[in-house]
């Protein structure tokens, strides 16, 4: 078949559609309004729920790793037993103390090569006491390059006072403990990591991440200074890492756990919770999209019913003009699909309007972005859902009888 | 054999054949219509002619016997074929004139023209004006057919019929549903159709005049043919 009568009888079925559409102009414009309505508040909503979610996630990924990588875990090793024998145990598990990562240049270089890693940072670290004075509390050590580190958490950013800087004796506070100690910028601190290995050092910056935990435990020193302080000289407790697709962190983390025969730690781990609430969330945002999905395609079908009967005479005299079924068929799933794409069309716009109105007058907490790939699929799944609701109605019109369609009255 | 536009042989129809509804409308129907015969079908309420001029028209499968259209069987041809056929070999006019509302007079008049190829010519759009000047509604041609007059709105269905000059053209009660004078100049324009443009035309009628002012008449009763021949001129 050749491309020429395909044309003209597509030319015929948009023509008649189109004229159908205008001519039942109040059901058009009212069921118009309904897929504008169902398409706006997708939008809307998911623009919201992503926005919302990104900034949660970019808080909570704000001060910690996406993936660490640490030493396994300490275990008993068992003589093997002989032959034919049964033993019962108790083995009391092995107290897991502070070591490093055998071999971790070696390891550093392997994941800096990694394609999916965008930061890698050896980070030692460990318990020790600050002691201003009087005062004293517990803190954890955290020594590490500063130029890697930053890649990991931008501590720059969130400095209240002086600058990031740990190397020759300066450390690098959080607020919280500044407080607690009644420490300011250029005032001296007292750090004991226990049997004797002490230090004092200049705090040089102070930073504030905004999680309380953090900011009163928090010490930076430089790599040497802590390794000295810990008792690890020449070693690193884990491998601070950030990936390029946050959510590809766990299957990543094994990915590295077979590489390096270490252990991966994904944030995904460490933060259950947070995970949990956000694909409770993610499905609540589903389930509200698909249902009003639903109802906006039940509406385009029961408004195309209808249509279907009011024009049971006309689609008669189509079908005795020599109109084929096929042609019929496609004047309502047309139909269908423009009356989708339409609204869904006007909806995205005002979906779009209400985010900005959102982001204008809202709580102000977070800004939200509408993604560019939003409307246009929202555009493109409402016209599919259309010419799909379409499909019954046209169905049947296609397969009236001619004859009995003519006499309908 | 060339000048023969329709042959019904032996042609019956039973409704839900084989249940207890069964129901035979129409037995052993023999016909021929020539080129250019104007033929009236009369008969009482319930005779068949409704559903003989659906068989005609190949809205509708017999149950028995063959219909030649222009010499081609027609029994046996699947629906699309059937589809093309009534386009290309037939007009219809109906007695509730079932115009197309959401299109204006000239696109009803080119609608067949458009349901065959698409976008219809400049000369398919000249032909169609020309088909509404014979009907004399030429000034109409941009008003929608709700805004005209019922004798008006046959009128533009005529020109539809004829837009495709189909050999035969088939007209169910064209004058069943409007006034006695409508009703006659459109009976007159049936008549000066097929004087200028030489097809032939079956009409479906019940008005004993209309019928008498036909060369041909065949008259139908309890679904067989009860005359066939030249119209007896009604009495003054």
């Amino acid at each position: 078949m050749s491309i020429r009568p395909l044309l003209s009888s597509a030319w015929t079925e948009w023509l008649i559609a189109l004229r159908f559409l205008l001519d039942n102009r109040m059901q058009t414009l009212l069921i118009l309004f309904g897929i504008t309505v169902g398409s706006a508040v997708i939008v809307f909503i998911t623009a919201i729920i992503t926005g919302l979610q990104s900034n949660v996630v970019d808080r909570t990924l704000g001060t910690q790793a996406h993936i660490r990588v640490l030493p396994l875990d300490e275990f008993n090793r068992l003589a093997p037993l002989p032959a034919g024998t049964l033993s019962l145990l108790r083995e009391s598990p092995r107290a897991q103390r502070l070591r490093s990562i055998s071999n971790w240049q070696d390891v550093v270089t392997l994941l800096d090569q990694h394609p999916r890693l965008t930061a890698v940072s050896p980070v030692v670290s460990g318990p020790a006491l600050a002691l201003s004075g009087v005062a004293r509390a517990s803190v954890a050590l955290i020594g590490m390059d500063p130029l890697r580190y930053e890649r990991i958490i931008p501590i720059s950013e969130d400095l209240l006072a002086g600058r990031f800087r740990v190397g020759a004796g300066h450390a690098v506070i959080g607020s919280e403990l500044a407080r607690d100690l009644g420490l300011n910028t250029g005032d001296k601190l007292r750090l004991d990591g226990g049997e004797g290995r002490e230090a004092v050092v200049d705090v040089a910056g102070i930073f504030e991440l905004g999680v309380r935990e953090l900011d009163a435990r928090y010490v930076y020193l430089d790599l040497k200074q802590a390794q000295t302080l810990l008792a690890l000289p020449g070693g690193v407790t884990v491998i601070d890492t950030r990936v390029d697709e946050i959510f590809a962190a766990d299957e990543l983390a094994r990915r590295i756990e077979r590489l390096t025969g270490l252990r991966g730690e994904s944030w995904m781990e460490t933060n259950g919770q947070l995970l949990n609430a956000l694909r409770s969330q993610s499905m609540t945002t589903q389930m509200i999209r698909l249902f009003v999905g639903i109802s906006v395609a039940f509406g385009i079908a029961s408004v195309l019913a209808v249509s279907v009967v009011q024009r049971t005479r006309e689609i008669g005299i189509l079908r005795a003009m020599g109109s084929p079924r096929g042609q019929i068929l496609r004047v309502f799933l047309l139909q269908g699909g423009l009356l989708g794409l339409l609204g869904s069309g006007i909806g995205g716009a005002v979906g779009w309007l209400l985010v900005q109105v959102f982001n204008i007058f809202g709580p102000g907490l977070f800004q939200v972005t509408v993604e560019p790939g939003l409307i246009p699929a929202a555009m493109l799944i409402a016209c599919l859902a259309g010419v799909l609701a379409a499909a019954v109605p046209a169905r049947r019109a296609a397969h009236y009888d001619p004859a009995v369609a003519i006499r309908y009255v | 054999m060339s000048d023969e536009v329709l042959r019904l042989e032996g042609i019956g129809k039973t409704f839900n054949q084989g249940t207890a509804l069964e129901a035979r409308v129409l037995q052993d129907i023999n016909l021929r219509l020539g080129r250019g015969e104007l033929t009236a079908l009369i008969g009482p309420s319930g005779s068949g002619k409704s559903t003989l001029l659906n068989l005609i028209g190949l809205l509708d499968v017999p149950t028995a016997g063959e219909l030649y259209l222009q010499g081609r069987p027609t029994r046996s041809s699947d629906d699309a074929t059937r589809t093309r056929m009534r386009n290309e070999s037939l007009g219809f006019v109906f007695q509730f004139h079932h115009l197309i509302s959401a299109f204006s007079v000239l696109e009803n008049v080119l609608m067949p023209l458009i349901i065959r190829s698409g976008r219809p010519s400049a000369e398919a759009v000249e032909l169609a004006r020309s088909l509404l000047q014979e009907v004399g509604l030429e000034r109409l041609a941009d008003k929608r057919p709700t805004e005209i007059s019922g004798g008006q709105q046959q009128r533009v269905a005529i020109a539809r019929a004829l837009v495709t000059r189909p050999p035969l053209l088939l007209a169910d009660e064209p004058t069943g549903n409007l006034d006695s004078r409508t009703a006659a100049s459109v009976f007159d324009l049936f008549r000066r159709i097929n004087e200028q443009f030489g097809c032939s035309i079956l009409v479906v009628t019940h008005d004993p005049r209309l019928a008498a002012s036909c060369p041909r008449t065949i008259e139908l009763v309890d679904g067989r043919i009860v005359s066939d021949g030249a119209s007896i001129p009604m009495p003054p």
